[in-house]
């Protein structure tokens, strides 16, 4: 069978599904960060697909290591900030930092 | 140019000195330190660092004041101005922190300088004990520098600055001891009754700026007096808004807007054209005032009088002259500063400054003249009754500040300024030397500390005090209390003795020439509405009152009774530094008698008429008989006469001991009445009580019962439904605020797919 561009774009938006679905699901502070991570992937590939089918396009390509990139950086000021949060409420349960609540 | 323009006027040409305005800087600089800095150096260094830095900077100002005054003195005609900094510049409103100096000005100044200095050094020796000693000399500081401002300013801009920065730091220092629940009263009855004076000049001074300007036309150019018809003025005709007027005498120029600085509306108020037309003089700008009319009252008349009740306020004249009885609560000192010498001639000062728009309106100059001769006789009847020394001298202030309103009221203004300048020597003296008795009266208060009983004004339910009232044996005020001091303080008596014949009108001293040269000018001027020998009449009785209050005052300190052996055990002598402050004061109660020898005697005008001539406008056009030499002459001899009587009475009745007292008993029971009324000054606090604060009680009674119940109705009732409206709904918002990130994760998303959605359907 033809790999086409419908099917990593089906698989781009599963994986963006499910990174929803964690993000806006998960108690666990690092479970959400994880969702995150499949979120940026997934926008990942649809970058590296369109890059592909288009003539000469590289800046595709270019943009998947920039965000392969901002992932890592994001996931270490994130987990500091995990951290940071544990000290303080002693729980990394986003559900119990609430001190925002209306 | 058609008309040829003319200058009738000779105003002093202009000389600009940049560094004369350094003479408000250092009383100010002097407040500012002893203000912020003065209660840490009075606790490190003691007290004389305060008084050495306050009187350092009096006589660097005083210092000033002398340079200025040479430099008027040498030249001829001429008028200093001093820029320091500009403070409004609107289009054509340009307003400079700019001082004036001239003959009127520049005597003021020394006045203000001079007596201050000696009040400062005086000070030194009354205040000695007290603890807040930086406090009071930060407010003296204070209050030259505004007074400087008030008289040096050359706009209005500036002289209403000085007038209301007097006004506050008189009420400071009314209310010095401002524990004491009544001086801080009087404090403020002082400062309330001024407000309605400064309300109306504030007013006043709207109307002017107001009358002398235009308006903008349809080309939005700027018309000047546009109801009126041009071909007066050259140039105007064709001309905007900023084209100025050439005068071809001296090229001065006159500015065509309305200004507030004084010089400007000088030259536009005595401006004199000649039409092209007719070939007659016309006065463009006077005439623009005394033809407009508001509410059928004759614009400038309307003026005058408001800026008239602005002096009236801040110079105690009928009907606002009730502050200043009780303004003798603050310190002597003060009282011999503030409330006699400088701050209450201040309105003296506003009507000779502004002589140019006073002459347009001989009403309101009529109205001035019998104002002040009325108070001159009210508030002297008043001091011959009155037991408190200091209210004694207190009306005698006002009555002598009533003589000079008589003098600018007839257009005598060199005698109203020249008896500003001898009252400032002789009456400072008084108070003085009535602040050294109060001194060594003193021991009487510490005998008891219970409140003294000094009656007072303002308490809603005044005591009717009798003629039998026994004096309170603790006010060390009353000079019932006194007699015999004048052995033991000698130098105070002959100080006070020399005061007294200056102020009574012995041909001996200043007093004299100044008060006599207004009654001979109130007899012989035509302009006003009164005849003269009215004016004239009530002003010579006033006279002769002031001569029994004054030798009364003095016998019953320093004369009859012995004094008791308390006396002669606590009394003292002041110290030395009020004693020399007294002998300076006095000496220039009778030097001053020089400037104002009047032309009956040495054949020419007076020296002060002279030096004051260039800068006051005519208004005496003196008529027939009335201004014949021979009635001077008797005039003159009948004045001494008067005060001769009234010294005589009073020796009669107050000199001796055991059977003066008796005489005047009896003749208290027998003008029962007429003592009773005077004692009790007419009744006219009760009066003002009565009807003003009173009705104005009652008055923000009703507002405030109208703001409760219709007001408060609306306003609470609306507003809390409204609140509560707003509540609710912000209940139902807040829970959308979970404080979970989940949610607002759920929110992101839902939202981007609701705009792609959105974006998909519009475009």
């Amino acid at each position: 069978m033809n790999i086409g561009i419908e099917h990593y774009l089906i698989v781009s938006s599963f994986l963006f599904v499910i990174g929803m679905y964690t993000v806006a699901t998960r108690r666990h502070a690092v479970a959400i960060l994880m969702g995150v991570e499949l979120l940026l992937n997934s926008a990942s590939i649809n970058f590296v697909a369109f890059s592909h089918f288009v003539e000469g396009g590289i800046s595709g390509y270019v943009f998947s290591l920039f965000i392969i990139v901002l992932a890592a950086a994001e996931a270490a000021v994130a987990l500091a900030i995990v951290l940071s949060l544990f000290r303080n409420t002693n729980t990394v349960d986003v559900t119990e930092s609430v001190t925002l609540q209306g | 140019m058609s008309a040829d323009a003319l200058y009738t006027v000779a105003i002093p040409k202009l000389v600009e000195l940049d560094n004369l305005w350094l003479i408000v800087l250092f009383p100010f600089l002097g407040a500012v330190i002893n203000g912020l800095l003065g209660r840490q150096l009075q606790a490190k260094f003691g007290k004389s660092i305060i008084h050495y830095i306050a009187i350092g900077m009096m006589l660097c100002s005083f210092a000033v004041a002398i340079i200025a005054f040479a430099q008027i003195l040498t030249a001829d005609d001429i008028a200093i101005v001093s820029q320091a900094f500009p403070m409004i510049d609107i289009g054509w409103l340009s307003v400079n922190f700019a001082l004036y100096f001239d003959p009127l000005s520049v005597v003021l100044a020394l006045i203000i300088t001079g007596i201050g200095t000696l009040i400062h050094v005086y000070s030194t020796g009354y205040m000695k004990d007290d603890p807040a000693y930086w406090r009071f000399f930060c407010y003296l500081n204070l209050f030259i520098f505004s007074m400087l401002l008030l008289v040096l300013g050359d706009s209005f801009v500036l002289m209403f600055f000085g007038w209301e920065g007097v006004g506050l730091c008189s009420y400071l220092l009314i209310g010095f001891w401002y524990k004491d629940m009544k001086k801080a009263t009087a404090g403020f009855k002082a400062f309330v009754v001024n407000r309605i004076g400064d309300f109306a000049f504030i007013t006043g001074l709207f109307f002017l700026f107001w009358g002398l300007g235009g308006h903008w036309n349809q080309n939005n150019n700027y018309d000047v007096h546009s109801n009126r018809s041009y071909e007066a003025i050259p140039v105007a005709s064709d001309a905007t808004s900023v084209d100025r007027l050439t005068s071809q005498d001296n090229k001065e120029l006159v500015s065509q807007m309305p200004s507030v600085v004084f010089r400007d509306i000088e030259k536009q108020m005595t401006l004199s054209v000649r039409s092209a037309e007719t070939g007659a003089i016309q006065k463009p700008f006077a005439d623009a005032l005394t033809e407009q009319t508001v509410g059928g009252i004759p614009l400038v008349f309307l003026i005058c009088f408001l800026f008239f009740l602005g002096a009236c306020g801040k110079s105690a004249q009928i009907p606002l002259y009730v502050w200043l009885p009780d303004a003798m609560a603050g310190p002597t000192p003060v009282s011999a500063l503030i409330h006699a010498a400088t701050m209450v001639t201040a309105g003296i000062y506003m009507i000779v400054r502004l002589n140019f728009l006073f002459v347009l309106s001989p009403g309101v100059m009529t109205v001035i003249a019998l104002v002040g001769a009325c108070t001159a006789l009210f508030a002297a009847t008043i001091g011959m009754v009155q037991h408190d020394l200091k209210k004694v001298l207190a009306y005698s202030t006002i009555s002598q500040l009533g003589f000079m309103f008589l003098g600018v009221g007839v257009g005598a203004w060199w005698a109203a300024v020249f008896h500003l300048l001898t009252h400032a020597c002789f009456k400072a003296c008084l108070f003085l030397g009535a602040g050294s008795v109060i001194h060594s009266m003193g021991f009487l208060k510490s005998h008891d500390k219970s409140d003294d009983t000094e009656d007072n004004s303002i308490q809603t339910e005044p005591t009717h005090a009798s003629v039998e009232e026994k004096p309170s044996p603790t006010d060390p005020q009353d000079m019932r209390n006194m007699g015999g001091l004048g052995v033991i303080m000698s130098h105070t008596r002959r100080t006070y003795l020399i005061a007294c014949l200056a102020i009574a009108g012995f041909p001996v001293a200043a007093g004299f020439y100044s008060k006599d040269e207004i009654l001979w000018k109130a007899m012989s001027n035509g302009q006003t509405f009164i005849p003269g020998w009215i004016l004239w009449s009530i002003g010579f009785v006033a006279a002769g009152c002031t001569s029994f209050y004054m030798f009364r005052s003095y016998y019953m300190v320093f004369y009859g009774a012995p004094p008791s052996e308390q006396c002669q055990k606590h009394a003292h002598e002041s110290p030395r530094s009020m004693i020399h402050v007294l002998w300076v004061l006095a000496g220039a109660s009778i030097v001053t008698a020089v400037l104002g020898l009047p032309h009956l005697i040495t054949g020419v005008d007076a020296i002060f008429a002279q030096w004051l001539a260039p800068m006051t406008a005519p208004f005496v056009s003196t008529t027939g008989v009335a201004s014949a030499a021979w009635l001077e002459g008797i005039l003159i001899v009948a004045s001494i006469g008067i005060a001769v009587i009234g010294w005589l009475i009073a020796k009669h009745f107050y000199h001796s001991t055991h059977a003066s007292m008796e005489k005047r008993q009896q003749w208290y029971q027998q003008f029962r009445l007429v003592h009773h009324t005077l004692y009790n000054k007419y009744w006219i606090d009760e009066l003002y009580q009565m009807t003003w604060v009173r009705g104005f009680k009652s008055l923000s009674h009703g507002v405030a019962t109208v703001d409760k119940f219709v007001v408060g109705l609306v306003i609470n009732g609306g507003s809390k439904k409204l609140g509560q409206a707003f509540h609710k709904f912000a209940q139902v918002l807040r829970l959308h605020q979970t404080g979970y990130v989940n949610n607002y994760a759920y929110g992101i998303a839902i939202g981007t797919v609701v705009l792609v959605l959105v974006a998909q359907a519009w475009f």
